[in-house]
Formats: C-alpha cells, structure tokens, sequence
C-alpha cells in the first residue's frame, strides 16, 4: 500500500498553451465569426478554464478516485442506501448505442426496442408493487415523492375536497416533510411508540378530514416492520385519506409482500437502492411512482403505451395529468439498468434478494447487539439501527467516532445519527450482496473498536487520505470554488 | 442583564420587562447546546410575535433551530449587530446578544415561563436526559 | 440469484445462529394475511449471456444517433464525447460510491464536485454553484422557488414564451400547489416580446426567467430583459446551454442573478432522455438559499486542504419542512462526467465546439433556407438551432427525410399548434459539411415526392396554418 497523496486542483495543474487535441477544424466554409453573430452577444475572451494535456486528465482523475472507498472496493454498509453490488452486466449492455446514442424527441418507430423495455418496466414495477399503474419519468426518490404528493393533490382538487395535511412519522426521511411543504401540504408529525413503530393513538389523534396522504416508510428507517399497515389504511382510507408508501426500503420485502396489498395507494422506487443503479459518488437515481387505478389519470405525462397492434408509443394525451416533473421522459440510462437487474433475477430470484437481505441485517444485528445495543429490539428487516449511547455516556465515544475508526479498518461507516428519534444512531445495511465471511470480520472490527482506547478513537481516522475536517471552518467561512 | 433576575421559557429564550417593552434572548444554556453558532434569521421591525409560535431561525454548522417568542406582541427594535456578527451572541447572551425588543403592552401574559432557578433546574434535568 | 453470497451452509449456520429455521421464518412477524401467496408475475432469470442476447435484440431495434445522421436538438445534443469521459468516469471508485457523508473516505469525489463547481463558475462567471440538480426543467424551477425565498414575493414568476415548452411546464407543475401565478410573455418573432414581458412585471414579482439561446435557437437581448427584472425588483434567472458559453457572454457580464441550464451536452450522452445535469449557478450572497448539496475547502485536524459538504442546515435532513427543496440524491456522475469533459476540452476545446456547431449551424440554415418550400421561420442571431417553416405537413416530410437516414429535425407542432408548420433543426460539431449538404437534399427529395403526390388542390400551405404564420 502506498500513502495516498491528493492530487493538486485541476486549475493549480493548468499550464498555458497545453491543450488536448479532440476536434477536427471546421469543415464548411469560413465566414468572419461576427457575421454569423452580432458582436455584442459574443464573449472577448474564451472561458478561463484550465489549459491540461489528456494525460494530466488521466492521472488527475485516476488518482482522485483511488481516495475514495466504493463498493468495488470496500464493504459499505450505509444503511437506508442499499449499498449493493452493482453488476458489471448491466454497465456493458448501458454502454450498448441502443440506449445511449437515443434522442428523447426521435420519431417512435425508431424506438421500439427502448420503448418496449420501459414498457415491461412499467408493468413489472406496477406487478411488484401490487399496484395498477406507473410513472417512470420522476429523477430520483424525492422527486417521486414530491410527484406523488402532486398526483394526490390533484385527485382531491377534482373531487372537490380540500385537504391540507400531510401525516408523516417522526422517523421518516427529511425528504418527505420538504416534499409535502413543496406540494403545499402542512406537514403534521405523528411519534413513533415505544416499539419504534407508529404510534397508533397519535395517529388516531391527528387524523382527520384534513388528512390527505400519509407517508409511511415501511419497513421503517428503525428497520423495522410495522404490522398495523392494514390497519393505519383502514382507518385512513375511512376518512377519505391516501396512504402513501416510501419505497427506499423495498429491498427487504421484494416478492415477500406487496405494497398494494397492505393497502398502500401510492408509492415510490429507488431503483438505483433496490436494483442495483452505480450510485455515482451521489447519483443519478430515479423515481418511478406506482398509483392505484383511480389515481392513474393523474400521473405525468407521457407514459409509455402500447397499441393494439404492438406498437409501443408515448401517450401524451392526459388531459387530468398534474403536467410534468422534469424534461424528457425521466432518467432512462437508471431505469435500464433496473430492467437488467430484474431480468436476471426471476420471481425467485427478487424474493431471494429480501431473504438474504433480511437474513444478512439479522445476523449481523445477532454478532454485535450485546456491545452496541439496538433500541428497538426484535426481528429487523434488511437494516438495523444501533446506538452508542452508552459509549458515549461511560466514555465519551460518540457515533462519529466509531464511524471514524471504521474507516481505518478499511470498511465504510453506517449512516449515523438518522433516525433522529434513536440518540447517537448507527443505521447498519449490509445487503444481500454481502457474504458471512464479510459480516463476521465487519463484527469482528466492530468489537475490537468497543474495546479501544477512547483517545484513538477521538483522533480516528488515522490511516485516511486526510484526518477530520474543520466543518465549523467550512461553514464559517465557506470557500466553494477555486479563486 | 443579570440572569437570575430574567424570566426564561421552556424552550430557552429569555425575557426582561421593562414597561410595556419586553427585552427577548437566548439564555447560555442554549448557546452552548447550539454550538458552533453560524447565521441568524431575526423578524423585521414591525413584525407580530405570537407567544409560542416561532419568529426566526439560529443556525449551527449542523443543526436549523427555531428560536420561539416567549412573549406576544409588536417587534420594536432588532439587534442588527448579531444579525451581522452572531458571535457577539455566542460571547455575551445576556448583554450585547440580546435578539429583539417587543412591545407587549400593559399587562403582559407572562405565566407561562419560568424564573431563574426553576429554568436551572430544568435544564439540568434535560441535560442528563 | 447472481449476485447472492451466501451458500447453502453459510444459509444454515446464519439460521441457527440467530435462531431461526427457514428463511421464511426471517418474515414471521409479518402478519400472515399480509404476505404474498404465489410468486411475483415477472419474467423468468436469466443468465448473462442470455441477458446480452434479450437486450442486444431490443436495443438493435433502435435507430438513433448512430444509425441515423442526428439534427435533433430541443435541449438534448448530441455533441461528442472524448474517450478520457468514459473511460476516467467509468472507474468502480468513482461509479460505485455514494454521497461524501464519510469526507476522509470520499476525498475523490469531493475534490472532483469541487471542481465541477469551479468550472461552471468559470464558464458562467457567476460566484457559486451547487454540485448539481436532475436536469434543466427542474433546476429552473429550484431557481425559481429560491427567487421567491429570496425575494420574499410570492406574486408570480414572469417567463418568457420562447423558454423550452417541457421547462415552462415543470414551472407550472411545481406552481400548481403554491401561491404564484405564472405569466407568459409571448414570443411572436422567435424572441420574447420585451416591453409585454416589462409591462408583465410587477412589485410582487419574484422572477423572470428567459432562456438564451431560446428554445427556437434565437439569442435573446439578455442584457435588456435583466434590466427589466431589475427595476422592478425581480431577480433574472437566465437558462443557458453550457456549450454556448464558449463563444458566447457570461451571464454574469449581462447581470443575471442565478443561472440554470441542462448540463447533458458537458460530456454526458443523450440516453433517450436522462440521467442528465441540473446546473444552477448564482450570485455569492444567495448561498445560503441555493438547493442542493455544495462542496467547501476547508483543512483537516493537520492543516491539510480538504473537502466536505458544506452548508448542509440549508438541506432537508435537517430543515425538513422548512427547507427550499426536497432534493436528496443528485446527478454526481453526470458532474463528474461533465468536469471531465471541461477538462480535456480546455477553453480553446469548448470554444472550438461553439463555434464549428455555430458555423455548421449557419450553413445548415443557408442550405435549408435555399430549399424550394423550406424557409427560415424567425430570421436573426442564433446559435447552434433554427427553426424552419415548410409547406408540406412536417411529420411527413421528416418521416420521409428519416427514411433517407437522417434525424432531419423536432416537429414543433406537439409543443405549439401555432407552429405546426415548423421544424426546429439542431447541428453540433460532430456534423460534417458532407451530412448538411445530404440533409438538404434529403429535404429536396421528400418535398418533390410529397408535393408530387398531394392532390393539386392541397399544395402549399395548410389552410389551418395560414393565418398562424408567426406565434
């Protein structure tokens, strides 16, 4: 191993005059620049961006990525991020001109093939999921959300109803309470009880002919699942409400059981989470909704259709549609790969996914709950979520820094402090992908940073790139790009 | 302003009464628990505070709290100064980092907050919570 | 079940370890008349090699840019991408990683992000920018809703008619539960009118938002559609293409207050419609009211330059209800893709693909324009699109230049009924003069046979068309 040195900033490499030759010179006849376009609109000096050789673009980039833990290279068992293996399958047929070399307004019948797979996706996703029908188009987890907090909207607005409340568990992701803000619902929290489950008489309490959707995450971000499901639809869909699914933890319960089924009326993916999407240091994902059928008018347009002759097409004519999210038809290079996932899977190959992911959480949870006690005890889904409470109590060690020391050992750290509602959390996700062998050293390292001195841990990480960062410097004097 | 002559509600501004005019804060408790103080968001001249409901933001490197009128009534005064500089709150709560002034009228409503050593003593049980 | 670890013996021991007999007892607490009975209705596994086989057949039913010459625009390019993109932005450290949480794991990202922000800071000459939004409908719509935030008026948002048709419904759509109204400002001659969209302007006016080069192609008098913003109080968000900006002036140099535009042309390939690359850049003093995450220098506990996620109390895991967007998940790869591309292009790179794709453009339009039954729709200054107008029905005029193997343009009528007889033709640098001169004979060709095989009394224009000769 040799010790990893940070390359300097592109721009500190920029040398005048050095440049990479990409594109030929202009092939049709040359006429003065400003004949073409009025001087005034034209700059008077090219961008000042830096002046690099292809090499120094290579070694730049290629000793940047070497600074980062990634799932290629480390166990990385972010909970509520569903850090699975991303199959190298899928990134050779992505890589096919079939998909990328495709224009979103190109003429239908020169789409047949792409248009076919995203209809299929439509279907299975909408099989999956136990209900009618899907909108592909929103780009990630909380544009779904956000979209079908739109679509719920609507459906009240042509029924005449006007609800303002948007229910939402304390345990839920930030992400929900800003989309029911952004779709102009009043956010109202209901606790979780002592189980880490929904509070059931809160619920009763706050539920009224105002409640339009509640948001239910489930299983939950404690990682649990939360039986009285049917019940909280009964007693929501009595008074006019919409249950609402969010889908980030659809791992655990793929071909187990399905959302529809537990009464749920709109839900999200996260396709890149729960099939397979490279996460790419921060995206892209995608955010396909599933509807039930009397809220399917309402998704946005297009979806993909198919006539009865085959044909497949794009089905613009929705005159109830909430309009659009976002341009194009949503993030297709995302939802292909989800696609490919799915087909190599089978029914029982989705339903094994769960299996092992629950098995895997399960048995990690069993390695390490006597020194990191899980609050919220019983059987966990695909994740758990652990406390340090007591470290922090008895010897001043935080989560942070347990987190911190985890990466000297060559693993990436849990998701600390969410959920909120657990003091000093550590969210664990070790996905299916993973094997014993993994689970058992990651256990292994967790026990052996229980039993270390406090003072190491404080100063961990010691073996990183870099050690902790000044993030009160950041913030408070913030210097966001290179002057 | 000496502290213990202040009165405090439960979610740690401060209050001191002078006339119609009620000086509000922040005690050092909950400058402390913030930590890192980064920018605060404080109401115009102008503006109806309502006992209770929130009237602006304080933030931390890592954390957005609400900051809730102790009292009801008309924004008189703002402490442009921490507005520019929210240090001078993190240094002095009690003095130069006072937030706004409210007028509240005769008789104010002011059962709801604490005096000085029951705010103590709540914050202390908070703490070891 | 590729991709499962476990054996069968690892299965058991696990089992017995926590308990447990089967793997259906890991769902015991899952009331039973919730679970599912039978399996889930999707198609059979498959192996790689027959995946290849199943996907190799329906992606070869496709004709896009690589089988067909491709001059289609509307705010997907395609402009070419050097190898370096693919190559250095394909790595598993890069690809397989995920938000920088952990900042001494993620040092890679982090300073790459930090980059992408300096380089569209240097291409817009604005002062900050985040690490990226999903595409360019929607960071215009962010703008928009940070404008409101900023200016505190919740009046309505003024934008101009010759902004992208899908962008100006995703306003609408994020509008449609809150408080502003949206005024649009017609655009009759290919660009907005400016004194309806001044005299639309008022003192509860948050935004007005133009789009430059417009969705016809058409430069806008950006410097006078700011002003206008500004002597109202309003804020100016101007939507950019990022390849024009190597020929042509900053936004920053004509006033704008936040810039947003669709990164996808920065090294990022068309993929039928994303993922793409929301770019949102704006003035130093609306930081702390910008979406999204934004990466920041700092040093570590040694006095090293480092890198974290900065100013997160404006995001929505700790402002929740109160923060400005729900965004979470953003497009990393794609700005990572992108700062790649600016990097191996340079200055004289990114201006030399502004200006062949200009200058092609220009061409294209001459020889468009020199076609019997083809003219140019809004004549004056554009960039690397035009909109031409013809006499014959446009869907069969392109099906017919399609059947001559050319992606011949975007039939404006599914976005306007107004311009029903009109074609917006977009060129990048990757088209050669030989693929022009073929487009305009391909034109030629439909027309004669078209005109030729219309009953007499049918040729010319459309009747519906007649009186809707400009918008």
């Amino acid at each position: 191993m040799y010790k990893l040195v940070q390359p300097p900033l592109l721009f500190e490499s920029s040398r005048p005059g050095r440049a990479t030759a990409v594109l030929p010179a202009c092939d049709v006849p040359e006429r003065p620049l400003d004949e073409l376009i009025p001087r005034e609109f034209l700059r008077q000096e090219p961008p000042p961006l830096p002046e690099l050789g292809e090499l120094d673009v290579v070694r730049h980039y290629t000793n940047l990525s070497t600074l980062n833990m990634s799932i290629d290279s480390n166990f990385y068992p972010l909970g509520s991020c569903t850090m699975k293996y991303n199959p190298k399958r899928n990134e050779r047929m992505a890589a096919l001109p079939g998909l990328w070399a495709q224009h979103p307004y190109q003429d239908e019948r020169t789409l047949q093939g792409l248009l076919a797979i995203l209809y299929d996706l439509q279907e299975i996703l909408a099989e999956i999921a136990g209900l009618d029908a899907v909108s592909l188009q929103p780009a990630a987890g909380a544009q779904g959300e956000l979209t079908a907090l739109l679509v719920a909207a609507r459906y009240f607005r042509e029924r005449g109803e006007s609800r303002g409340q948007v229910l939402i568990p304390d345990s839920a992701h930030g992400t929900n309470p800003a989309s029911a803000h952004l779709s102009g619902f009043e956010a109202v929290t209901i606790k979780s009880d002592g189980r880490g489950l929904v509070d059931l008489a809160d619920f009763k309490a706050k539920l009224s002919d105002q409640s339009a959707v509640f948001m239910m995450t489930n299983p939950n971000t404690v990682g649990l699942f939360d039986p009285q499901i049917r019940e909280i639809a009964d007693l929501l869909h009595a008074k006019g409400g919409l249950l609402y699914l969010d889908g980030a933890n659809m791992n655990a319960i793929l071909g187990i059981v399905r959302p529809g089924d537990m009464g749920v009326d709109l839900m999200h993916y996260n396709p890149h989470k729960t099939f397979s999407g490279p996460h790419g240091g921060g995206g892209p994902g995608a955010g396909p909704i599933a509807v039930r059928e009397h809220l399917a008018p309402y998704l946005p347009a297009p979806v993909v259709a198919r006539k009865a002759e085959g044909e497949y097409y794009l089905d613009h004519d929705r005159p109830h549609s909430i309009g659009r999210v976002r341009s194009f038809f949503g993030n297709t290079g995302v939802l292909f790969r989800a696609y490919c996932y799915i087909r190599s899977q089978g029914p029982a190959g989705l339903k094994r996914i769960a299996q092992h992911a629950v098995l895997n959480a399960n048995y990690l949870k069993a390695l390490v709950e006597d020194v990191y006690p899980v609050p919220y005890d019983g059987p966990c889904m695909h994740e758990f979520v652990a406390s340090a409470r007591a470290f922090a109590k008895e010897r001043g060690v935080r989560a942070t820094d347990i987190a911190k020391r985890l990466l000297d050992y060559n693993v990436h750290a849990p998701t600390i402090y969410f959920p909120l509602i657990i003091p000093e959390a550590l969210m664990v996700e070790p996905t299916e992908t993973e094997s014993r062998e993994t689970l058992e050293s990651f256990a292994e390292i967790l026990r052996a940073i229980a039993a270390e001195n406090p003072e190491l841990l404080h100063h961990a990480p010691h073996s990183t790139p870099i050690s902790r960062p000044d993030e009160v410097r950041a913030a408070k004097q913030p210097v966001l790009s290179w002057k | 302003m000496d502290p213990k002559t202040l009165k405090y509600s439960p979610t740690h501004e401060w209050v001191a009464l002078a006339g119609d005019v009620a000086t509000v804060g922040i005690s050092r408790f909950a400058v402390d628990q913030l930590t890192d103080l980064i920018v605060i968001d404080l109401p115009k001249v102008g503006a109806r505070l309502t006992a209770g409901k929130s009237f602006g933001e304080i933030e931390s490197v890592k954390a957005v709290s609400d900051l809730y009128a102790p009292v009801s009534g008309e924004v008189v005064e703002v402490n442009a100064a921490i507005s520019g500089d929210v240090q001078l709150l993190a240094a002095d709560p009690y003095e130069k980092g006072w937030l706004v002034k409210v007028n509240v009228g005769p008789n104010p409503d002011l059962s709801g907050l604490l005096d000085h050593d029951a705010y103590v003593k709540k914050t202390a049980e908070e703490h070891d919570h | 079940m590729a991709y499962i670890a476990n054996t069968p013996d690892d299965e058991r021991i696990m089992l017995e370890r926590i308990g447990l007999e089967s793997l259906d007892d890991l769902f015991r607490h899952i009331p039973v008349e919730l679970r599912l009975k039978h399996p889930l209705d999707v198609p059979p596994a498959l192996s790689e090699l027959e995946l290849s086989q199943v996907i190799g057949d329906l992606t070869a039913r496709n004709q896009g840019a690589d089988q067909r010459v491709c001059f289609l625009g509307g705010g997907s390019f395609d402009h070419f991408i050097p190898a370096v993109v693919d190559q250095l932005a394909g790595r598993g450290e890069f690809f397989t990683a995920y938000t920088p949480y952990q900042p001494e794991a993620s040092q890679g990202t982090l300073q790459a992000v930090f980059e992408y922000q300096t380089l569209i800071c240097q291409l817009t000459g604005m002062e900050v920018s985040n690490s990226s939004l999903y595409d360019g409908a929607s960071a215009t719509a962010e703008a928009m809703l940070m404008a409101q935030a900023i200016t505190g008026r919740r009046g309505k948002i003024v934008v101009a008619e010759t902004v992208h048709p899908e962008y100006r419904q995703v306003l609408e759509t994020f509008l449609a539960c809150l408080e502003p109204r949206l005024e649009v400002v017609p655009g009759p001659t290919g660009v907005v009118d400016a004194p309806a969209l001044e005299a639309a302007i008022d003192g509860d006016t948050a935004a007005v938002v133009f789009q430059h080069p417009n969705f016809l192609g058409r430069l806008e008098d950006a410097r006078a559609l700011v002003a206008a913003a500004h002597a109202k109080g309003a804020l100016a968000i101007v939507v950019v293409d990022p390849v024009s900006l190597g020929l042509l002036a900053p936004p920053s140099t004509y006033g704008a207050d936040i810039v947003v535009g669709e990164g996808q042309s920065l090294g990022n390939p068309m993929s039928f419609g994303g993922p793409y690359l929301g770019i949102l850049a704006c003035r130093g003093e609306y930081v702390r009211k910008m979406p999204g995450r934004i990466v920041g220098e700092t040093v570590d506990r040694d006095g090293k330059r480092c890198w974290v996620l900065a100013l997160q109390t404006r995001e929505q895991h700790i402002r929740r209800e109160k923060a400005t967007s729900n965004i979470c998940t953003n497009q990393g790869l794609l700005a990572l893709r992108a700062a790649i591309y600016l990097a191996v292009m340079g200055p004289r790179g990114l201006k030399l693909a502004a200006e062949s794709s200009t200058r092609k453009a220009h061409y294209a339009a001459q020889r468009l324009a020199a076609v019997p039954g083809l003219e140019l729709a809004f004549p004056g200054p554009f960039f690397k699109e035009f909109v031409i107008r013809a006499n014959v029905n446009p869907q069969a005029l392109l099906a017919s230049v399609l059947g001559q193997g050319y992606h011949g343009g975007i039939a404006l009528g599914r976005f306007d009924r107004r311009l029903a007889d009109c074609i917006l033709v977009a060129v990048t640098e990757k088209r050669t003069s030989d693929e022009i001169d073929g487009l305009a004979r391909a034109y030629e060709h439909a027309i004669a046979d078209l005109t030729a095989a219309a009953p007499p009394g049918q040729r010319g224009k459309p009747q519906i068309l007649a009186s809707a000769g400009s918008k």
